[in-house]
């Protein structure tokens, strides 16, 4: 059993690798967005250029750090939710059921 | 039963969040529509949030899982929206949408009530999207992909298809809908009267490269969860739409 994980590991391990390898060699590509790639170069072409946002938090690192917060919040609320659906009934059914 | 997981789809699911930035997809960026195509669209957007409030509300009343159900729901279709994945034959990197599994397992109307919620939020704080284009990405997003991908869940199951399948081509359908309506959104707005349709086209295949990989991986993530969820809770899946305001069977 011990030896199963160890292997999931390092199959995990692999493809992460090998995945980052690919993307990195790919085309050299700059990895953009379609909404840059796309959509803004369309609009672009038609005279409308994209506005900055209302609260505009795409300036230096402050924008990976509102990523940050906005993915760890809303991890958090469907941990808290997964936990309620998925792990708690799980164990009152259980209880009630010896 | 105790769930079990999939450790290559894992991996190779964080392969893809690791090499994620902050970028944008199918969010229209502030300030692109003009002002008459923009509240077009949200005067479009309007019924169905109604419509979803008023679901949501019922549905809440009715089943006492339901509001843990939409909380889980929320905050995957929010996080999935935003989670940008480079498409390494593209070069590009775009998101998977989530409103096609949210659909099927919320039912559509208060999947449309999830998205908006998401971007806003994404809006005001991600500047992912924009204000003054919410209702065309509510109407893309939330309207388009929820609708499409739970009209292809149910078509396939009547036809049928085995369950996860259904959820596979629920979520291709809702992702590639979503885009194609972004299309159609840009072109109307931008595009003269008669050259509308050929600029829908042009930026229609331009989505295509990184969009047909991402519409199948959204494909395997709707079929994956529905999967999980049929294995742990099934009564979760159970039809909702037996108390929905519009009606349909299961």
């Amino acid at each position: 059993m011990i030896m199963i994980k160890k292997v999931h590991l390092m199959a995990m391990v692999l493809v992460v690798a090998v995945s980052c390898i690919a993307a990195d060699r790919a085309l050299g590509a700059q990895w953009a967005g379609v909404d840059e790639t796309v959509i803004e170069k369309y609009a672009e072409e038609a005279g409308r250029s994209p506005r900055d946002p209302f609260i505009n938090t795409d300036q230096g690192d402050l924008l990976l750090f509102v990523f940050l917060l906005a993915g760890s919040v809303g991890g958090f609320i469907g941990g808290y939710y997964f936990r309620i659906l998925f792990h708690e009934k799980n164990n009152i059914a259980a209880a009630n059921n010896p | 039963m105790k769930g079990k997981y999939n450790p290559i789809s894992l991996a190779a699911f964080l392969s893809l969040i690791l090499y994620g930035v902050p970028a944008g997809a199918m969010h229209i960026s502030e300030g692109i529509l003009p002002a008459k195509w923009a509240g077009l669209w949200i005067i479009l957007s309007v019924p169905f949030l109604f419509m979803g409030v008023r679901e949501l509300k019922i549905r809440s009343a009715g089943s006492p899982h339901y509001k843990a159900l939409v909380g889980l729901v929320g905050a995957a279709v929010f996080i999935i929206s935003c989670m940008p994945i480079p498409v390494p034959i593209a070069g590009s990197c775009s998101h998977p949408c989530g409103t096609g599994i949210a659909a099927i397992i919320i039912g559509p109307w208060v999947t449309v009530v999830i998205s908006s919620v998401a971007l806003l939020l994404q809006a005001l704080f991600l500047a992912h999207g924009g204000l003054s284009t919410l209702g065309a990405d509510i109407f893309s997003m939330g309207v388009a992909g929820a609708f499409v991908g739970y009209g292809v869940f149910k078509l396939a199951k009547r036809m049928g298809v085995p369950a996860v399948i259904a959820a596979f081509l629920a979520g291709i359908s809702s992702d590639w809908g979503t885009y194609t309506v972004t299309s159609l959104e840009l072109s109307t707005a931008l595009g003269t009267s008669s050259e509308w349709l050929n600029m829908f086209s042009v930026i229609l295949i331009s989505f295509m490269p990184t969009q047909i990989p991402l519409g199948i991986f959204e494909g395997f993530l709707a079929a994956g969860a529905y999967k999980f969820i049929h294995s742990r809770r099934p009564e979760l899946l159970k039809p909702f739409n037996d108390k929905a305001i519009v009606g349909g069977a299961q």
